[in-house]
């Protein structure tokens, strides 16, 4: 029943934050202000992880195809498919849910206990929108981050492949080639722009409803990773089933 | 003015105002005062509409509050100014842009008068040389001036303040205390306070009410309220020692 009434409580707050615009003036320099913490801020972690997890891919596939009649192109196949459908668009979204959705947490919880978000209320402002608003915005440009995670994924393998001696560069960059489906990196940037709405949103609602101290915004931030993952995991499956299966 | 009408408030179970009625006047300092848990953070919550009373009614100048729509309602917090007990500064804005924030949300004025009338206020509540500065980096004092700098910039009409001078010295809170007096009197604003400094009591409450477990206990003034019969009042008042010697003085001056 708790969780019932939760789920409840987080469609009414995503309803309340599309109420009762804030001013457009202000609301465009919040909206800068978000894309540069939550998206430019998480590049490094994007492209330093996106990296070694395409290498990584690369050394699994490539140490696992020990039959040699297999040509070492499909390395390179493995490592696109890997990076494009799988890597890129969900495992950085977990990243992601640990840098961005424990700051968002814990910043909207800190902006609670010391009573901002009620001076906020009490100015007839609607801190909802004024809060979540703008970071949903913001996490709009996610894709393009993930997008970047796809191509330095791939980088990073073929680096792998190529500098480790698991296949040459032109059978690895033919591998990229084979069988190539458009529509699978639509479906990366459809799941993407359904984990960026989840990472908005979610660590918002575990930020905004906390009650306590100090001691609790920690809490809801350990709390807000838990459940956003979960969520994200559920609806990677859903997702899948939905569009591919 | 405020005019309120029987309200009561629960929570769950819990039933926390029991039928408080009461008026605070335009122009005065009006205070609520009572022990922790008393009910004076749900009374002053519900006097500016973030909590709703499930019975009565609450007038702001004759409207009553529960028949307003919600823009009226909008319109009405808009003239409302409130400095919180940890001030509630926005931590990641300067000063002035703390203080600028209401006129920025809710005003079409232009950036130089915006500016003139951040100077204008940071000026009247003493705060002339930390318009750049964070929260982070000025003292308590400095910041409470700041949270009533940022309650009167948009001219209210009225003005609440959750014991404005808790976690200050004695000098600095009755600075705060006499500001917020000034500023009432200079803006003609209804001003309600709530405390539980004795302090505060003595230097500016011209109507004072004492609030225990929910009800209103006493109403009156600072000079009634030495001079009341009321128990639980006159527990309130001398729980201190000093305010024990200063009276134990009184009597024998009478005899």
């Amino acid at each position: 029943m708790k969780y019932i009434a939760a789920i409840g409580k987080y469609f009414i707050m995503v309803w309340e934050v599309f109420k009762k615009p804030t001013k457009w003036s202000m609301m465009r320099s919040l909206i800068f202000k978000e894309i540069d913490e939550l998206i430019y801020g998480s590049m490094g972690i994007i492209i330093f992880i996106s990296f070694f997890i395409g290498g990584v891919v690369t050394i699994q596939t490539a140490l696992n195809l020990t039959n040699p009649f297999i040509p070492k192109s499909l390395i390179g196949f493995a490592t696109r498919q890997s990076v494009i459908l799988e890597f890129a668009p969900t495992f950085t979204s977990i990243i992601m849910v640990g840098k961005v959705g424990s700051y968002i947490t814990s910043s909207i919880g800190t902006m609670r206990v010391t009573e901002q978000i009620d001076a906020l209320e009490v100015m007839g402002v609607n801190s909802l929108n004024y809060l979540v608003f703008p970071k949903i915005i913001a996490m709009l440009f996610y894709p393009f981050a993930v997008a970047i995670a796809m191509y330095i994924g791939v980088l990073g393998g073929w680096i792998a492949a190529v500098f480790g001696n698991y296949a040459p560069s032109g059978d690895f960059i033919q591998g990229l080639q084979i069988d190539f489906i458009p529509f699978h990196v639509t479906y990366a940037f459809i799941k993407t722009l359904v984990f960026a709405f989840i990472i908005a949103t979610m660590p918002s609602y575990f930020g905004y409803y906390m009650k306590g101290g100090a001691l609790e915004v920690g809490k809801a931030a350990t709390t807000s990773f838990v459940w956003t993952s979960v969520v994200i995991i559920i609806l990677n499956y859903v997702l899948t089933q939905l569009l591919l299966g | 003015m405020i005019e309120v009408e029987n309200i009561h408030k629960s929570f769950g179970e819990t039933h926390i105002l029991k039928g408080i009625s009461t008026s605070f006047e335009q122009g005065k300092t009006n205070l609520v005062i009572g022990q922790s848990g008393s009910g004076k953070t749900v009374f002053l919550k519900c006097l500016l509409g973030l909590f709703e009373p499930e019975e009565g009614n609450i007038c702001y100048s004759g409207k009553v509050y529960a028949d307003l729509t919600r823009d009226e309602r909008r319109d009405l917090r808009q003239d409302m100014g409130m400095v919180f007990q940890g001030s509630a500064l926005f931590d990641s804005m300067t000063v002035e842009e703390n203080v600028r924030f209401p006129l920025e949300m809710f005003t079409k004025k232009d950036k130089q008068e915006m500016q003139e009338r951040v100077d204008t206020v940071l000026q009247r509540v003493n705060l002339v040389d930390a318009h750049k500065k964070y929260p982070s980096e000025i003292s308590g004092g400095m910041k409470k001036r700041v949270a009533i700098a940022r309650a009167i910039v948009m001219n209210p009409t009225y003005l609440f303040c959750d014991e404005p001078n808790s976690g200050l010295d004695p000098k600095t809170a009755i600075l705060i205390d006499n500001l917020i007096q000034e500023i009432t009197r200079e803006f003609n604003i209804t001003t309600v306070i709530n405390t539980h400094d004795m302090n505060s009591v003595m230097e500016i409450g011209e109507k004072i009410i004492f609030l225990k477990d929910g009800f209103k206990e006493w109403e009156g003034t600072n000079k009634e309220i030495f001079k009341t019969d009321n128990e639980a009042v006159t527990n309130f008042v001398y729980s201190s020692e000093l305010f024990k010697k200063v009276r134990q003085m009184y009597i024998e001056e009478r005899n």
